[in-house]
């Protein structure tokens, strides 16, 4: 199948543009007439229901969690993007977007990364506008900070919440419109199933948490704002409820998943204590402005980090970046810091941190500015690990955070399968290879406030005058069965382990396998692996309790068998991708220095899986990647 | 296990509904006055009505330490204030009706509050640890109806002159006479005694209090606050209860 | 460490529920509390017993979907902490812990400690937002805010939704949540259009689902955002000034 990314001709600076004027509009009296369900309610799924009810459309939205509030981008902490210039430091929509490619290591589709460059500054006024807090300076005008590397202030930000707040004002937007009757909330509902009938999207099939009604959903488009999947590997900075079902079940339907194998570990993480940790803790990266990371030179040094003395410590980033230091992207940092650790250089109880050390800025600045800058995040780290550290250097670690893949979709953001648009981590054109810092929140509120309000007319301008599919229709009823099916399935297993259990095992072997470094050996392993966690799973997995009612143990099950898919997926592309780029680091393709390596020769396509089926590995199309704006290099952060 | 795929009619989950529907009234002091934020303006403005007669009254017995002349003296003052302007005793009519007003609000709105709010709670099973709530926050609804009863007996006892309240001897306008001879029974100067902490304590949560339900707090006074409540209080306590205290111990006869 | 659990089981909202006893011999205590009801389910699932439902998500303490009383009080003994960010060091060997969830009568139990909010979302649905259509909004320094009252908003903004101040409330009084947000919108210029409407609203709809404001301050402690009763008079102070504020305009035919 050719795929199509359908990206208008033209001027990179004046795509969008054309094609708005080129896209069909639906006439606002015949907004009214067309449904469309949306899932999720983060930052992409919120704001684009608030915008599309703004429309006039009838909404339908759901999310798992019980208020749309909930949703995991409000646990973002460092800011958002956006190229307004307000700092006068040579700012501009082109070096937002030349920046995010570059920072994707050369994996992202140019013209989608320019869209978002572009309406980046129209968020930043739209958040204001709906009484985001943002961070102010005294004369009252917004205050930016520089962020995750770059080399311009152009990050703006709430505190150490700007996820929260920025969340927040999709979901007061939400709110107003689930007022006015056009959006219709259903909390705590579960999509289990895409249906797709003639190969369009039809509409979906959700269980009710609370009674286990099994229920269609029928609309003219359906969306997906589901997140990402970086809970596959179980310890992850996601919410215990992320999950993979929305995405993998429209995969298994058809939808083509883009580079599985792009995740991002987040480098300042708080190190697991414990083998029943549930959930890693994300310290801001912000942090690394002004901390400084290091181990002990000496291998397995027993000693406190105060008594280590200055000539026996190693900044490793300072010696090896000089030009970035602390400041290095996040794959590179993360890299650096496993590095370290394999070399027996960790610190802590389990040996498995390096030490982030505000003592240096803590004299330079005092402790007054450093709380002011960083207090919330200090006295989180404190909470947690019981140590103080205004006193004693934090301790980090990776962890994974982000995922860069996921559907995919084309320039209007439909995936391949019509009727079908995913927006927000769920899809996975913007990243590439690697997010840069504060560019998740851009990416979610640019998709739902600006980009997806525009090109879903294209698609229901060819509807006017269908009703959608009935959900007694044929297509609906043989869904729910399968859905049925599988929730027995789950139910009638009586086996011995919990789902929790399959899920740690999973996560044990993507990290390994599939983590910040990753050989065809090991990847292999992981593909044999799998399938036989997969069967245990099917032979021994054990959910109490019934269907119809509050029942958390048979939620999780559906999650973890759609994540032990999704995983082997994840190694498979892994496997195939011969290079390294980006979060993804093949130990096979390393400059003399130990730097990731592209292959652009060989690899420079997005990677579209499509599945075969249980139990049949997915098949492999290609979209080639057209750099016409952005010269490829090598990226250097010496 | 599943039985049922195909539900009848939406069942879809609701919010819960609200447990109340508030008439809203035209008459906008009416509408204040029937929201629960209105009624606890009400309470905090009756409030400072209430604490300023409590402590004007206290200020106008400690006349009593002058002797029986003053204080009489004083008695017949009240009822001559503002005297051309109103005939005689008619003002102060005028501010017993103001303070009766003044209670009927603060009972009625502290009543149906109440009411309010145990329908809307739902208790514990276990034991509940308050951290912010003190004793004199907690036990309003009980120092309220006390000091209600009290003041009842007051009344009765010095200025009706209804027996068993008040003393034999009680003879309208021998003022200073017929409160020596109440507090001389040491049961009657206890009761009294006994009222003044409860009205203590509720002056102390109610000094507070009001700053907060009337919205003129301000973070910079939030401490001074609490020193205010507790200089309301103990020199309510205090002076009131001096008066049995001094009448037992013979300073006063 | 050793700790004994008492947890409300509730099969379903309309079950009689009970309190059941569970012995965790071995808890680590750089277990987070919610970490330790993870592990007396999977012990509970071994046995035959259903889990506890518990309801947690981004257990990072800013998603507030979590919160149970903990020995008596809302998120448990740690100030300024939300169940999940709480921590087992908090605890001593041999502790008995209760566990509950919150009550309230707008709170409805749905089964074992998770309980129905969707009260809060009401009150937000009825005016917790700017009016502001995507794509209308001007150059976002075009409005100036002073950093202090955007200091202040984002003080309230804080807010996360958890329940807590109501499961603290003597009187099931939401009163700190709905100033919450209250004071961040009409703290900051982008709120003031809609300010008297918003707080009439607001307070009108709180007050159909919740009790009313003693004063205690149990809610201010209870906070895991440790935001301040003082909004509550902010509030207070707003509802009354909305009565005239909200009156018919003069030439205005019908009031708005």
């Amino acid at each position: 199948m050719q795929l199509n990314s359908s990206v208008p001709p033209g001027p990179i600076a004046d795509k969008w543009e054309n094609h708005k004027f080129s896209l069909p509009l639906v006439n606002p009296n015949n907004k009214r007439k067309f449904d469309i369900i949306m899932v999720g309610s983060g930052l992409a799924g919120a704001s684009a229901a608030a915008t599309l009810a703004e429309l006039g459309y009838n909404v339908k939205v759901f999310c798992y969690q019980d208020s749309p509030r909930r949703a995991h981008s409000i646990s973002a902490q460092g800011g958002i993007n956006a190229a307004k210039n307000y700092q006068n430091d040579g700012d501009s929509v082109f070096r937002l977007f030349y920046d995010t490619v570059k920072g994707g290591d050369y994996r992202s589709r140019e013209a989608n990364v320019h869209r978002l460059a572009e309406v980046s500054v129209d968020i930043i006024d739209q958040c204001a506008a709906q009484g985001v807090p943002f961070a102010r300076e005294y004369g009252g005008l917004l205050d930016n900070r520089s962020f995750g590397g770059a080399q311009v202030s152009r990050t703006f930000y709430a505190r150490g919440q700007t996820g929260q707040q920025l969340l927040l004002g999709a979901y007061q937007a939400l709110c107003r419109q689930i007022a006015k009757g056009k959006v219709e909330m259903h909390t705590r509902t579960e999509m289990l199933d895409l249906v797709i009938e003639d190969g369009i999207a039809r509409g979906i099939v959700t269980r009710d948490m609370l009674t286990g009604e099994i229920r269609s959903h029928s609309a003219h488009v359906v969306v997906l704002g589901t997140g990402g999947y970086s809970n596959t590997y179980y310890l992850s900075t996601n919410a215990m409820g992320c999950n993979n079902t929305g995405t993998w079940r429209a995969h298994r339907r058809g939808a083509f998943f883009a580079n599985p194998c792009y995740t991002q570990i987040h480098p300042t993480c708080i190190p697991s204590s414990d083998e029943f940790q549930s959930k890693l803790t994300l310290m801001s990266e912000s942090l690394r402005n002004d901390g400084r990371i290091w181990v002990p030179k000496q291998a397995d040094d027993p000693r406190s980090p105060d008594l280590i003395p200055e000539a026996e410590r190693d900044y490793y980033l300072e010696r090896r970046y000089p030009a970035f230091g602390n400041l290095v992207p996040r794959d590179v940092a993360s890299r650096n810091a496993k590095s370290m650790i394999d070399v027996e250089k960790g610190v802590g109880q389990r040996k498995n941190g390096v030490y982030l050390d505000f003592s240096d800025a803590i004299a330079r600045d005092g402790v007054q500015l450093i709380t002011e800058k960083y207090g919330n995040l200090l006295d989180m780290y404190e909470r947690i690990t019981g140590e103080d550290p205004y006193k004693v250097p934090m301790r980090i670690y990776p962890a994974p955070h982000y995922t860069m893949g996921g559907l995919w979709v084309d320039y209007n953001l439909m995936s391949n399968v019509p009727g079908l648009f995913v927006i927000g981590e769920a899809n996975f054109s913007d990243h590439g290879a690697n997010r840069l810092g504060a560019s998740a929140l851009m990416q979610g509120l640019a998709d739902g406030y600006f980009v997806l309000p525009y090109t879903i007319g294209g698609w229901l301008s060819g509807l006017l005058n269908t009703k959608p599919l009935p959900v007694d229709h044929e297509a609906f009823r043989k869904t729910e069965a399968e859905v049925a099916d599988r929730i027995n399935g789950f139910l009638s297993c009586r086996g011995s382990r919990s789902a929790d259990w399959f899920h740690r095992e999973l996560g044990k072997i993507l990290w390994n396998y599939c983590g910040m470094a990753r050989t065809e050996s090991g990847l292999e392993k992981a593909l044999s692996e799998i399938p036989a966690l997969r069967s245990e799973f099917e032979k021994n997995l054990r959910v109490l309790g019934t269907n119809e009612q509050l029942n958390q143990s048979l939620e999780k099950a559906g999650r973890v068998a759609d994540s032990i898919d999704l995983a082997e997926l994840m190694c498979q592309d892994a496997l195939h991708r011969r290079e390294s780029c980006g979060g993804h680091f093949r130990e096979e393709s390393q400059t003399e220095e130990g730097e990731a390596k592209r292959d652009d020769e060989n690899f420079t396509y997005v990677a579209a899986w499509e599945s075969q089926g249980p139990g049949h590995a997915a098949a492999l199309h290609k979209e080639p990647l057209d750099f016409e704006n952005v010269a490829l290099t090598q990226r250097s952060y010496k | 296990m599943l039985t049922e795929t195909r539900p009848s009619g939406d069942t879809s989950q609701k919010p819960v509904p609200p447990r109340r529907q508030r008439e809203k009234s035209g008459i906008w002091l009416v509408d204040f006055y029937t929201s629960a934020v209105g009624k606890k303006w009400v309470m905090a403005i009756t409030g400072i009505g209430l604490i300023g007669f409590v402590l004007s009254h206290m200020v106008g017995n400690l006349k009593v330490y002058a002797g029986a002349e003053d204080f009489d003296h004083y008695a017949e003052f009240l009822r001559e204030m503002l005297v051309p302007i109103f005939p005689r005793t008619v003002f102060l009519w005028l501010v017993r009706g103001g303070l009766v007003m003044m209670f009927v609000f603060h009972i009625h709105s502290a009543i149906s509050l109440a009411r309010l709010n145990l329908q809307a709670n739902a208790s514990y099973a276990t034991k509940r640890d308050y951290v912010a709530a003190n004793f004199a926050s907690r036990t309003m609804r009980w120092t309220g109806p006390i000091i209600l009863l009290y003041l009842i007996f007051h009344l009765a006892d010095l200025t009706w002159g209804v027996e068993p309240a008040a003393t034999a001897v009680f003879e309208r306008g021998e003022a200073y006479a017929n409160l020596v001879a109440s507090f001389e029974r040491p049961v009657v100067a206890g009761i009294y005694i006994v009222a003044n902490l409860a009205l203590g304590f509720h002056l102390y949560h109610g000094t507070w209090s009001l700053f907060q339900s009337l919205g003129v707090n301000n973070p910079a006074y939030n401490t001074a606050r609490r020193y205010l409540a507790g200089g309301v209080a103990a020199a309510i306590v205090i002076g009131n209860c001096s008066f049995p205290i001094a009448v037992l111990a013979g300073v006063v006869d | 460490m050793r700790i004994t659990l008492r947890v409300w089981r509730q099969p379903g909202p309309e079950a009689q529920g009970e309190f059941r006893t569970y012995e965790a011999p071995e808890v680590s205590e750089d277990m987070s509390f919610l970490e330790l009801i993870d592990a007396v389910n999977e012990d509970l699932l071994e046995k035959g017993e259903e889990p506890i439902a518990c309801d947690s998500d981004c257990r990072e303490g800013i998603c507030g979907m979590c919160g149970v009383m903990i020995n008596g009080l809302p998120h448990g003994p740690s100030e300024g902490t939300a169940t999940c960010q709480l921590h087992m060091r908090k605890f001593q060997d041999g502790d008995l812990i209760e566990v509950e969830p919150w009550r309230a009568a707008a709170f409805p139990v749905i089964r074992d400690l998770v309980v129905d909010r969707s009260a809060f979302d009401t009150i937000i649905e009825s005016g917790g937002y700017v009016s502001v259509s995507t794509g209308s909004a001007p150059d976002a320094n075009e409005i100036l805010v002073p950093k202090s009252a955007s200091d202040a908003a984002m003080d309230a903004a804080a807010c996360i939704g958890c329940g807590a101040c109501v499961a603290a409330c003597p009187n099931s009084a939401a009163q700190l949540f709905t100033s919450a947000k209250l004071a961040h919108l009409n703290l900051l210029p982008q709120g003031q259009p809609e300010r008297w409407d918003r707080v009439e609203i607001m307070v009108d709809t709180m007050e159909e689902f919740f009790g009313s404001c003693t004063n205690h301050g149990e809610c201010e402690k209870a906070c895991p955002k440790e935001i301040t009763i003082d909004f509550i008079a902010m509030m207070n102070a707003d509802y009354v000034k909305s009565k005239f504020k909200n009156r018919r305009r003069l030439g205005q035919k019908k009031a708005g």
